[in-house]
């Protein structure tokens, strides 16, 4: 083993979550999670304690994304310290709830790692949530994914953006990673994005259990997109949407948007086009939780990232 | 058979938003109250946003499923304080645009929905009546980009629960798949485009044109088929990757239906039939995973209208 690059040591990853529910009508997230509390035999791993754990029952009781408020963006610092019990979103209680459980957010005793599962009605595929390019512990985990269901493909999506990044429940661990399957509709369960997402999942605790043994893993090259802008719908004054995503655009998340290629197609037939000065990477085409986020699908840049080698300290 | 005539259809409702979260309809019928559509050729329109609250949640309803409350039975009942919106939104629609079964309800409903099942445009009728199978048939030679099937529930009039009920005559649009909250410009287009063949079918038909008796194919509702659940109610299986988006493709015994989440196969047992509505999104709660139908060829006579 050449010492050239000599291996980052980072701890093991022995106190491990799976998040489903988080947003109560993705509901592979929900369906795996639900299987593996009852039976928990399939996410077992020797030298690491794996918890599945529904976040947002309330919103999986009533097959919608949220109650009061999106406890994926709820992981605020205020939230987290402020002060209201029973007067504060349920979404809130609930974040303060799961921060004592897998965190404190930021301290020694957070969960190490921390799976949030998701569905997207964009047809994104397989997409794993990177929230922080030094990471080499995630990197290495979506490096060894990737290469396991080749050629199955999941790509991976930085969001490091200093004022579009959000306060996930993941986030309360070390080292977050969100999965995002798709195209999905809310409150549907599909077979196939179902058995994708476990089969994921299972890659991603198989290289948990290969770390905490000792396993070194060798510096690797990763290319993320890295998301740039958020693009909203047209509006009219009274701000209700005027266009829709144009056919051109609609299911082809990941593919080159080049200036002047269609965008949106108002609602008599007109074409708008994309008018950036660049190629740019779309993502989240027309997922239905976003319209509320004035967000019609967001821009990224491809770049590789060089995960040094790593292994258990 | 015996040419049929009826009276001009002069009135005609524009439905969408019955259920709030199918977009499609919703956005079709904002668009014609922006652009103030009141009449289109001959026929006057009225365009109705039919459950607003539920629209503004994007919901499919907010205290029950307003597609379910036009029955006889529920329409006649007396609304107590606790009856549910809907219920006081269905006896609404009825004063406005029926009453159903009587001489001044609307000439024609056209009540506009999406699916999360693949069944591309799917013309829904809740009982046979030659006018609206002509329009199907209508419609079917020419939408050259997209198939068209025709639905048949079976209803009787007096059971008959949907909003396309209210009218002397009515049927709904169907299109999928699309996400509930989703706008899909492909599925709106062919949402559109399926409208603008209804109201050119309608100028014809009150312009005194005969339209040739033939045969339409339908599809006709045998039965429901559910998940397989445990002993508390949760379901433990998904509908089979062969199954599903094969809406209106035949089921064989033998072929899969559903995959449980332990890996085991449930293949489908009974006599040769045509699955629809699979993976509906809104059906798991009525305990439906898809329905099961037979393919029946219906003869219908020359119509045109009565002068």
């Amino acid at each position: 083993m050449s010492s050239y690059h000599s291996a980052a040591r980072l701890d093991e990853a022995r106190r491990v979550a799976i998040f489903g529910g988080t947003h109560g009508n993705e509901m592979s997230g929900v369906m795996l999670v639900n299987l593996w509390v009852q039976n928990n035999t399939e996410v077992q791993r020797k030298g690491v304690e794996v918890q599945p754990f529904i976040t947002n029952p309330k919103a999986v009781e009533k097959c919608t994304r949220y109650v009061d408020t999106d406890l994926n963006r709820a992981f605020t610092p205020e939230n987290l310290s402020t002060l209201g019990g029973g007067d504060l979103p349920y979404e809130v209680r609930r974040a303060q709830e799961i921060n004592r459980m897998f965190g404190p957010k930021g301290s020694p005793e957070a969960y190490d790692v921390i799976f949030d599962l998701h569905n997207t009605t964009s047809n994104m595929g397989c997409t794993l949530l990177l929230e922080s390019s030094k990471d080499h512990f995630n990197l290495q985990m979506m490096n060894y994914i990737q290469k396991s269901i080749f050629p199955a493909s999941c790509l991976v999506l930085l969001n490091e953006h200093p004022l579009l990044k959000y306060s996930t429940s993941r986030s309360v661990a070390k080292h977050p990673v969100g999965l995002e399957v798709g195209p999905q509709p809310q409150g549907v369960l599909r077979s196939n994005i179902f058995e994708s997402m476990r089969d994921i999942l299972k890659h991603a605790l198989d290289f948990i259990e290969l770390f905490n043994a000792g396993m070194e893993f060798p510096p690797c090259t990763v290319e993320v997109f890295r998301l740039s802008e958020r693009i909203d719908y047209p509006r009219d004054d009274n701000g209700n949407i005027i266009a829709m995503v144009h056919p051109n655009l609609q299911d082809c998340d990941w593919e080159p948007l080049n200036p002047g290629d269609p965008m949106f197609q108002t609602f008599d037939g007109k074409t708008i086009h994309y008018q950036g000065s660049g190629t740019v990477y779309p993502t989240f085409i027309n997922e239905a939780a976003y319209y509320e986020k004035q967000q019609a699908f967001a821009t990224t840049r491809r770049e590789s990232l060089v995960a040094s080698a790593i292994r258990k300290a | 058979m015996e040419h049929t005539s009826f009276p001009p259809l002069s009135r005609v409702a524009i439905c969408g938003g019955t259920h709030g979260n199918e977009l499609s309809g919703v956005y079709i019928v904002k668009e014609m109250q922006k652009q103030k559509v009141e009449k289109i050729g001959s026929v006057s329109v009225i365009s109705v946003l039919s459950n607003p609250p539920a629209i503004d949640v994007c919901r499919r309803y907010t205290e029950t499923d307003l597609n379910r409350c036009f029955s006889d039975a529920k329409l006649s009942s007396t609304l107590t304080d606790s009856a549910a919106y809907e219920m006081r939104r269905a006896h609404e629609l009825n004063a406005q645009l029926g009453p159903k079964g009587g001489e001044k309800a609307v000439d024609l409903i056209i009540d506009l929905h999406n699916t999360t099942s693949n069944m591309g445009v799917c013309l829904i009728l809740s009982y046979l009546d030659w006018l609206t199978l002509h329009i199907c048939k209508y419609i079917q030679t020419k939408m050259t980009s997209a198939p068209v099937t025709v639905m048949q529930l079976n209803d009787s009039n007096a059971d008959g629960y949907s909003l396309d009920m209210l009218g002397k005559h009515g049927f709904a649009i169907e299109v999928g798949p699309q996400p509930h909250g989703v706008l899909r410009a492909d599925i709106f287009n062919m949402m559109k485009r399926t409208l603008d063949f209804t109201t050119d079918w309608l100028q014809e038909f009150n312009d005194g044109h005969i339209f040739e008796g033939g045969e339409v194919e339908t599809y006709s509702f045998l039965r429901s088929v559910d998940y397989p659940r445990d002993a508390s109610g949760q379901i433990t299986a998904a509908i089979h990757p062969q199954l599903q988006d094969k809406d209106f493709t035949l089921l064989q015994p033998g072929d899969p239906m559903f995959l449980s989440f332990s890996g085991e196969t449930v293949k489908y047992e009974g006599e040769p039939v045509y699955p629809m509505f699979v993976n509906e999104c809104a059906y798991y709660e009525k305990k439906i995973a898809f329905h099961l139908a037979e393919k029946i060829t219906l003869k219908v006579p020359s119509i045109s209208v009565k002068n």
